[in-house]
């Protein structure tokens, strides 16, 4: 029988060290809801998401008083809308007029997010996807809760230039178009190299075309119980570091297992995966970086870092894969800058560039994210770092993405405030030379050559 | 079998266990197992119960048992073993 040891630890890592459920997701096909006629398609989705999503809140608080485990967030993932908007949409406006809609029913059922306002063009892009990937800016300034993400490449596809070209002015677009907002709506879009279909985080949540009619998916969080236990072992070998994380990592993980199998159970909607990820917040303790300088780093971004991460990432996923039956998404550590105080910190004490955070993408499960850069920054520059990002995703057979907010009016050492689970972050100096004439050539990059395997 | 972890967290002071066991008794829980500790001053206590016969659902004997650690100033939380089992067993 539990003892009250094994009580008093689950009970402390809740209260005191931050674990959550971060997300309990919901992924609706929307393929059944095509018509050609936009009127029709609207009613079809808004009533779809309505009935398939009713019981979802209820659901995930109903778990929560059970377990006495918070549950952050209840999320929507949706097919791609480029693809079940196809036939309907003449044009970015028709697009926009959907996303409007998602906000609806996503408001209706009470979930904080509706992800899938997407477009898949790793290879190239239909007239649909671009009238998708042009109506984001007004679809982003116009909604609350849609989150938007394009996946511009792949290992097996190599990278769409001109989608990496067209998503730099569309990144700067949003950002002005939200610039009331502290350009907020760049922090609802993402875009992805090698984009999972089952990723239960936003912004880059999406329902993908492999998955079945409706799936839950969650993602766990836990820096904080990490942190906690490695705090207990300074000084010790790697070995012991490594153990560690692993231990943690299996039982943070157990619980996304009980809540997913229970969440699945009593919505009855099959069970897809676990994401098995840290994914910090801006409250103070539940940090990826103070997991890092608790294993001897000044600060995250010394040298050091980028080993550090991979040690870390690599653990989480050794401790969380025996944990759950079905593992997916993410599934690693998140390097956020505005949802991490611990990193905040650093870029404010000079520590941490935007190199650095690209070095430790290599070894992370995302990619630049929430990442604030002056306002003036150009198109081609913010081009430009979405192709690096892509091409490192690319040859690593990984996810990457990049969310950054070029901070419409602010300028490097200023700061913006997007509030709560989404934070603050200090505005990021970029390298200011030029990338215009490269990002100017059109066409894709080729998949590199390891990728044929076949 | 339905069972229930209650942890009882506070300033120890008279008839803490009194005060639960007398409201588990009212609503036909059945106590399995207590164990009980104090560190500097802090009470600390663990049940394990069994909610299959009680006269209440669930949420209604956890949100009554948090009034009643209310009344003598401790916290009380009640949880499915589920949880534990998970994090603590293979």
């Amino acid at each position: 029988m539990i003892n009250i040891h094994e009580v008093s630890e689950t009970n402390k890592m809740i209260e005191k060290e931050n674990l959550d459920v971060r997300t309990i997701t919901l992924g609706i096909s929307l393929l059944d809801c095509i018509s050609d006629d936009p009127d029709t398609l609207k009613a079809r989705i808004y009533d779809k998401i309505t009935k398939s999503a009713e019981r979802l809140v209820p659901v995930g608080k109903e778990i929560e008083n059970d377990f006495g485990i918070p549950i952050v967030n209840k999320r929507i993932s949706v097919t791609p809308i480029s693809l079940v908007g196809a036939s309907a949409c003449r044009g970015p406006e028709d697009f926009a007029g959907l996303a409007r809609t998602l906000d609806e029913a996503a408001k209706a059922v009470g979930v904080n997010f509706i992800g899938g306002f997407s477009a898949l063009v790793s290879k190239g892009m239909t007239p649909s996807d671009v009238n998708l990937i042009n109506s984001i800016p007004s679809a982003l300034s116009e909604t609350d809760v849609v989150c938007s993400s394009v996946n511009v490449g792949s290992s097996k596809t190599g990278i769409d230039m001109d989608a990496v070209r067209l998503m730099g002015s569309i990144i700067k677009k949003t950002a002005q178009a939200t610039q009331d907002r502290q350009s907020l709506g760049c922090a609802k879009l993402v875009v992805f190299c090698n984009a999972p279909d089952d990723n239960p985080f936003m912004a880059g949540a999406f329902h993908g075309v492999t998955e079945g009619d409706m799936v839950i998916n969650v993602g766990v969080s836990g820096p904080g119980v990490v942190k906690t236990a490695i705090s207990r072992i300074h000084g010790e070998s790697f070995e012991t570091l490594c153990e560690t994380i692993k231990k943690t990592a299996f039982k943070v993980t157990r619980v996304g297992q009980l809540v997913a199998k229970e969440a699945s159970r009593r919505l009855g909607i099959p069970f897809g995966i676990v994401d098995l990820s840290l994914a910090p917040t801006p409250a103070i303790g539940d940090s990826v970086a103070d997991i890092l300088t608790e294993m001897g780093l000044q600060y995250a971004g010394a040298p050091g870092t980028t080993a550090a991460l991979a040690l870390l990432n690599d653990q989480v996923k050794k401790g969380g894969v025996m944990a759950s039956s079905y593992v997916g998404g993410l599934s690693g550590a998140f390097i956020p800058v505005s949802e991490d105080q611990g990193m905040v910190d650093s870029v404010n004490a000079g520590c941490l560039t935007l190199e650095k955070l690209e070095a430790m993408t290599c070894v992370c499960s995302v990619g630049l994210d929430m990442i604030a850069v002056p306002g003036d920054t150009s198109e081609y520059t913010i081009s430009g770092i979405i192709a690096d990002e892509m091409a490192i995703g690319m040859v690593n057979q990984k996810t990457t993405a990049v969310r950054i907010i070029p901070a419409y009016g602010r300028k490097a050492g200023d700061s913006v405030e997007f509030g709560g689970l989404l934070g603050h972050a200090p505005v990021i100096r970029v390298n200011p030379f030029s990338c215009e004439e490269f990002i100017k050539r059109e066409g894709r990059i080729p998949a590199p050559i390891h990728s044929f395997k076949n | 079998m339905k069972r229930t972890i209650i942890t009882v967290v506070g300033k120890d002071t008279v008839g803490i266990i009194a005060k639960v066991c007398t409201y588990l008794a009212n609503n036909r829980i059945n106590i399995l197992d207590i164990s009980q500790t104090i560190v500097q001053g802090f009470f600390n206590m663990m049940m394990i119960v069994d909610l299959e016969d009680a006269t209440k659902p669930f949420a209604d004997v956890s949100s009554e048992l948090i009034g009643v650690g209310e009344e003598i100033g401790v916290v009380i939380h009640c949880q499915k073993e589920e949880i534990f089992d998970s994090m603590h067993r293979i």
